[in-house]
């Protein structure tokens, strides 16, 4: 049961991340499916337009807003949201399994005296309670659980609600002006490895692993994801190797990624890799051995060289 | 300075994991288990911290007698001391918390490492509950971690780079991998994890509040399509992304 459901929008340099408008869109389905209310809360930033929000499903968005709020401060985040959440009697609450959801979220929880299942990829509901699906194991398998106590709390793995179509519509915001902010733990600076896409969010996955031969031949898979509006993803070979960084490797001791379509380039499929991938709707192997493990996984597969293969790939998605 | 860390006792990586007949758990049956991985970069840290600022480090472990033996892995890497908070069965995320936050409480431990998440049941979310369970700060997935005096500043990973956070003590730090490189035990130092304690604890989890209706292995995929050993069927493989999973 659930009578209203406040979902956490999550801004980052005054921009609304997309994982937060899935769980937008979320939201807007558990309120048509419990028959309960919803509003979203944005905490911190300079938001130009929160219409975005209301184009996914819920129109109605409070703006918490004071200066110490603009960069993150967990101590902050679960404060204002806290007191917000009590404020409203909200007994439902989402967050997107991002950094900051996962960081904030159980903190949140233990204020508000919520249960929380974090990382779902899926629903269901029966008789007004919501089944969440949480993988365990590294996805090698899954649990249905459902939270017994008045209040919840679901953080949602990113791609897991397709965003679709914006409906046309204008959010109704309130600002509300807070004070006295507990800032004991404060982002004191953010480095970026640079403006690219995070595998964690991406839709699309270009991965390459020992089979790429060295680093300099990801150009070709970043040219490819490039095209794609896809992030380029790494197994952990590839990674020990020194090719690429460690927030580029997709597995159990990487991240866990569920884009829409992952292609994998010269991976064998090791079990720990397929942990953090096997999620993914659709998966593409380019492999030159027809016995690796990961075309047990694999939608479409290609037995050959990726040497002849991906620029082939690039040059017929030029083609449009 | 008091140090503890939580450690679980997961199955091995390399593991298969096969639902058991209660369809609530898995059959543990030919399955190793082991010190879930990044509880190995906490107690490095927490060894570290040690060295640095002096003090003892405690480990602390909730779950059946089984746990024991992660306990002494993170002894046999050179923890002073043990405590084994035994209870059998189900519990969920928050139980855990509380009964680690009631044994730390305990212990007034200052500085307190887990790992970012533990590979069994991958919520990551055990750390951040119990800071706040007890009113600490709170810095969760951190690859650097400097402590002067009462200051902390930690670097956590987020999507496309890293925060750079600041806070004081008492705090929770979750660890994740590139915090540090763990060191393996050495035979003195099994050799001496056998003589230090390990006390056990009755476990004041509380009430579960999430319910496990059931486990089970994800919908096995149709095989898929090998298109072909070349690039030849590389316009054919665009063909069937565009029109048949409809996702580029
Ligand atoms: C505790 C633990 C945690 C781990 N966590 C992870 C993790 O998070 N992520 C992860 O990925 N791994 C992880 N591993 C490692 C995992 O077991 C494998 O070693 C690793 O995934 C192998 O990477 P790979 O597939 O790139 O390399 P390989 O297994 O060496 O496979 C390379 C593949 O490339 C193919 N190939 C070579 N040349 C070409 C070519 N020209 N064209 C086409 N194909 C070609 C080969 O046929 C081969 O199948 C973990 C292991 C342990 C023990
Ligand atoms: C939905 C759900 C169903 C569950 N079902 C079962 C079940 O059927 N059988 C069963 O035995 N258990 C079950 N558990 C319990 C689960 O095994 C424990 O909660 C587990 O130890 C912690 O999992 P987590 O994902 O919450 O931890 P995370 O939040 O991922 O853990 C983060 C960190 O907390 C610390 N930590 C976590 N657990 C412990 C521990 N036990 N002792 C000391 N430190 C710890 C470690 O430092 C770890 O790195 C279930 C949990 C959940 C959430």
């Amino acid at each position: 049961m659930a009578n209203k459901i406040l979902v956490f929008v999550e801004q980052r340099n005054n921009e609304i991340k997309k994982s937060s408008l899935e769980t937008v869109k979320a939201g807007a389905e558990f309120a048509k499916e419990l028959n309960a209310e919803v509003e979203a809360v944005v905490v911190g930033g300079d938001i130009a337009d929160f219409n975005s929000i209301a184009k996914y499903g819920v129109p109605k968005v409070t703006h918490i807003k004071n200066q110490d709020l603009n960069v993150y401060t967990s101590s902050g985040y679960a404060q204002v949201l806290s007191d917000f959440a009590n404020e409203t009697g909200a007994d439902l609450l989402l967050f997107a399994n991002s950094a900051m959801g996962r960081d904030l979220s159980p903190r949140v929880a233990v204020k508000v005296d919520a249960g929380i299942v974090a990382d779902c990829v899926g629903f269901t509901f029966e008789n007004g309670e919501v089944i969440a699906t949480h993988p365990v194991y590294a996805g090698k398998a899954l649990t249905d659980v459902k939270i017994n106590s008045p209040k919840k709390i679901f953080t949602i793995r990113p791609n897991t609600f397709n965003l679709g179509d914006a409906a046309d519509a204008t959010a109704e915001v309130s600002v509300k002006e807070v004070d006295n902010v507990n800032t004991s733990v404060k982002v004191v600076d953010i480095t970026r490895a640079s403006d690219k896409l995070d595998v964690a969010e991406a839709s699309i996955i270009v991965s390459g692993g020992r089979g790429m031969g060295g680093p300099e031949n990801y150009a070709m898979l970043e040219e490819l994801a490039g095209l794609l509006g896809g992030a380029v993803g790494a197994s952990r070979a590839a990674v020990d190797a020194g090719w690429r960084p460690h927030s580029d490797q997709v597995g159990q001791t990487g991240k866990t990624v569920s884009p829409n379509l992952y292609i994998a380039c010269g991976i064998s499929g090791a079990i720990q890799h397929m942990a953090g991938m096997r999620t993914s709707k659709y998966i593409v192997a380019i492999n030159k051995d027809p016995e690796a493990p990961i075309f047990t996984i694999a939608d479409y597969g290609i037995t050959g060289d990726l040497f002849e293969v991906v620029p082939a790939l690039i040059e017929e998605i030029k083609k449009g | 300075m008091k140090i503890a860390v939580c450690v679980s006792h997961v199955p091995d990586t390399a593991a298969k994991i096969n639902v058991g007949a209660d369809e609530k758990s898995i059959d543990k049956n030919g399955v190793s288990f082991i010190i879930n991985p990044y509880d190995e970069y906490a107690v490095e840290e927490a060894l570290k911290t040690k060295e640095a600022l002096g003090g003892e480090v405690v480990v602390i472990s909730l779950g059946g007698d089984e746990v024991k033996e992660t306990i002494r892995k993170a002894l046999a890497m050179g923890a002073d001391s043990g405590v084994h908070l035994k209870k059998e069965g189900y519990f969920d995320s928050y139980a855990t918390a509380k009964a680690l936050a009631e044994e730390l409480k305990a212990q007034n431990a200052e500085m307190v490492f887990f790992g970012k998440q533990s590979i069994d049941f991958d919520s990551g979310v055990v750390g951040q509950m119990v800071a706040e369970m007890l009113g600490y700060n709170s810095v969760s997935v951190v690859v650097d971690l400097k402590i002067e005096g009462n200051n902390i500043r930690a670097e956590r990973e987020i999507e496309g780079g890293k925060e750079v956070v600041e806070t004081t003590l008492p705090a929770v730090i979750t660890a994740q991998k590139g915090l540090n490189e763990p060191r393996y035990a050495s035979l003195r130092g099994i050799m001496q994890a056998k003589k230090k304690t390990i006390e056990e604890k009755e476990a004041q989890t509380g009430d579960s509040r999430v319910e496990l209706l059931k486990m089970r292995k994800p919908a096995p995929k149709a095989p898929g399509k090998i298109l072909g050993s070349d690039a030849s069927v590389v316009p054919e493989l665009v063909r069937l992304l565009k029109e048949e999973a409809k996702v580029i």
